[in-house]
């Protein structure tokens, strides 16, 4: 599904990524850990191409990204991303928030994008919402509503960039949960994020990341437990 | 003197039509400058970004002068006054406009076109349903600044002929020997009309700010 080969992004003289070699397979959910600054969110934004990688593969759904005739804005469909900060249209309802993509970038006739806009809104917990402006929602309805967004272009692959990070408390299981179901479906994900409840429930494989490189990844149950790498152990005991 | 009063009412037209026509002109020229001075390509960038500091950078008197008289000297045709005050305003207020729009535009929060992009929508696309829907709310308090100022500084065209207000306030002093009676009253006569227009203008940015959403 994704084939991410010896990936380097530098910003100007900061080395960010230094050689990522990861691959995720179809249905699988990959949680990225790492302190800040490790390059994890930098890491998740090349995979679609927000930032431009220095040098390396991406190979998604196996087509090479960095091949020149490779349309950026369908591949773009084919990944979702839900951000730290939602990212929510502020000047759209949140109806028109899910269906603009569908119905400017896919053509689909606006009666459908809003159909399909509806249905998605049911899946994440919002059906009552759609006519009210982003600014009316909590936190944690806004990031169920970004979801809902990236899913409208049916994608492939979600990448999640840490979605619970900027949300109080209270709100942070309800989009978890959104995002399990998602996991139960069989979405492939990248999640980058700290909820290490989530990770061991959820993921199929964790991945430490400490500056710019993968120092370690593993099933949740044998990473949580057994880290190998000095790194790992001294990261874990920090957070956990 | 009272009597000169409806001569000078009658220039009030043409300032007015003046001053509307162009600011309809560079609202949408402005709009194309400033997509073009915040464009990826340099090719596109560059140009822009020397009308727009050309522009600002020299006086409208000269620009006025520069079209209605050095223009038809390269380009050899006959300069007509009504076309060239028009254009000389058109072109002056769109390198403000540009401005205002770029101003508009780079206030948007960067994740606004990060995730627009991220749906897959072409930069064109983002910029059209997500970005300018945004932007325009915020330029359209110092849009109408310029519409005050572009009011004002059209009394520039009275140099090469045109009969707004300024120039019947300068035929009506020569007639007259009432200098100070004529551009007293004319200015007065600007002045009702900029306060007249900001408080329209007002009214216009408290129902948008009444909408509630920013």
């Amino acid at each position: 599904m994704v084939e991410v080969k010896n990936l380097h992004k530098s910003f100007g003289d900061l080395h960010v990524l230094r050689g990522i070699d990861l691959e995720v397979n179809k249905g699988e959910v990959v949680v990225v850990i790492g302190p800040s600054g490790s390059g994890k969110s930098t890491f998740l934004r090349c995979i679609n191409h927000l930032e431009q990688p220095t040098s390396g593969e991406i190979h998604i759904d196996c087509v090479n990204l960095d091949d020149g005739n490779v349309n950026i804005n369908l591949i773009r469909q084919t990944a979702g991303m839900v951000f730290q900060q939602f990212n929510l249209f502020p000047h759209l309802t949140v109806l028109a928030n899910i269906s603009l993509a569908p119905a400017k970038v896919l053509n689909m006739p606006v009666e459908d994008a809003e159909a399909l806009g509806r249905e998605l809104l049911r899946k994440v917990g919002l059906a009552d919402k759609e006519a009210v402006y982003p600014h009316q929602l909590s936190g944690g309805q806004q990031q169920r509503a970004a979801i809902a967004r990236a899913l409208a272009m049916k994608p492939k692959l979600m990448l999640f960039d840490e979605p619970t990070s900027a949300l109080d408390p209270e709100m942070i299981g309800e989009v978890l949960m959104v995002m399990k179901e998602l996991a139960l479906e069989g979405m492939t994900m990248i999640v980058v994020s700290h909820e290490m409840g989530f990770a061991r429930e959820v993921a199929d494989r964790v991945v430490f990341m400490d500056e710019g490189v993968l120092v370690e990844e593993g099933k949740p149950s044998e990473f949580f437990r057994n880290p190998k790498h000095e790194r790992t152990r001294a990261f874990l005991s920090k957070i956990l | 003197m009272a009597r000169y009063f409806p001569f000078l009412v009658r220039g009030v037209g043409i300032t007015v039509q003046f001053t509307f026509i162009s600011f309809l002109l560079a609202v949408m020229l402005g709009l194309v400058i400033a997509l073009g001075r915040i464009s990826g390509s340099r090719i596109i960038r560059t140009p822009c970004q020397i009308y727009i500091d050309f522009i600002r950078g020299t006086p409208l008197l000269a620009q006025i002068y520069l079209v209605h008289f050095g223009l038809p000297q390269i380009f050899h045709y006959r300069p007509v006054g009504y076309i060239d005050a028009l254009v000389a305003l058109t072109l002056n207020s769109s390198a403000y406009m540009a401005e205002i729009y770029r101003g508009g535009i780079e206030s948007i929060e960067a994740g606004q076109m990060e995730a627009a992009r991220s749906l897959g929508m072409t930069y064109g696309q983002a910029m059209r349903y997500v970005i300018l829907p945004q932007a325009i709310r915020r330029v359209i308090p110092p849009m109408g600044n310029e519409f005050i100022t572009l009011l004002k500084e059209s009394s520039l065209v009275s140099v090469i002929g045109m009969e707004d207000l300024m120039m019947r306030a300068k035929m009506m002093a020569g007639q007259s020997f009432r200098p100070f009676e004529a551009y007293f009253t004319t200015a007065l006569i600007y002045l009702v009309m900029t306060i007249t227009f900001s408080r329209l203008l007002g009214r216009v940015e408290g129902r948008i700010k009444g909408s509630g959403r920013s």
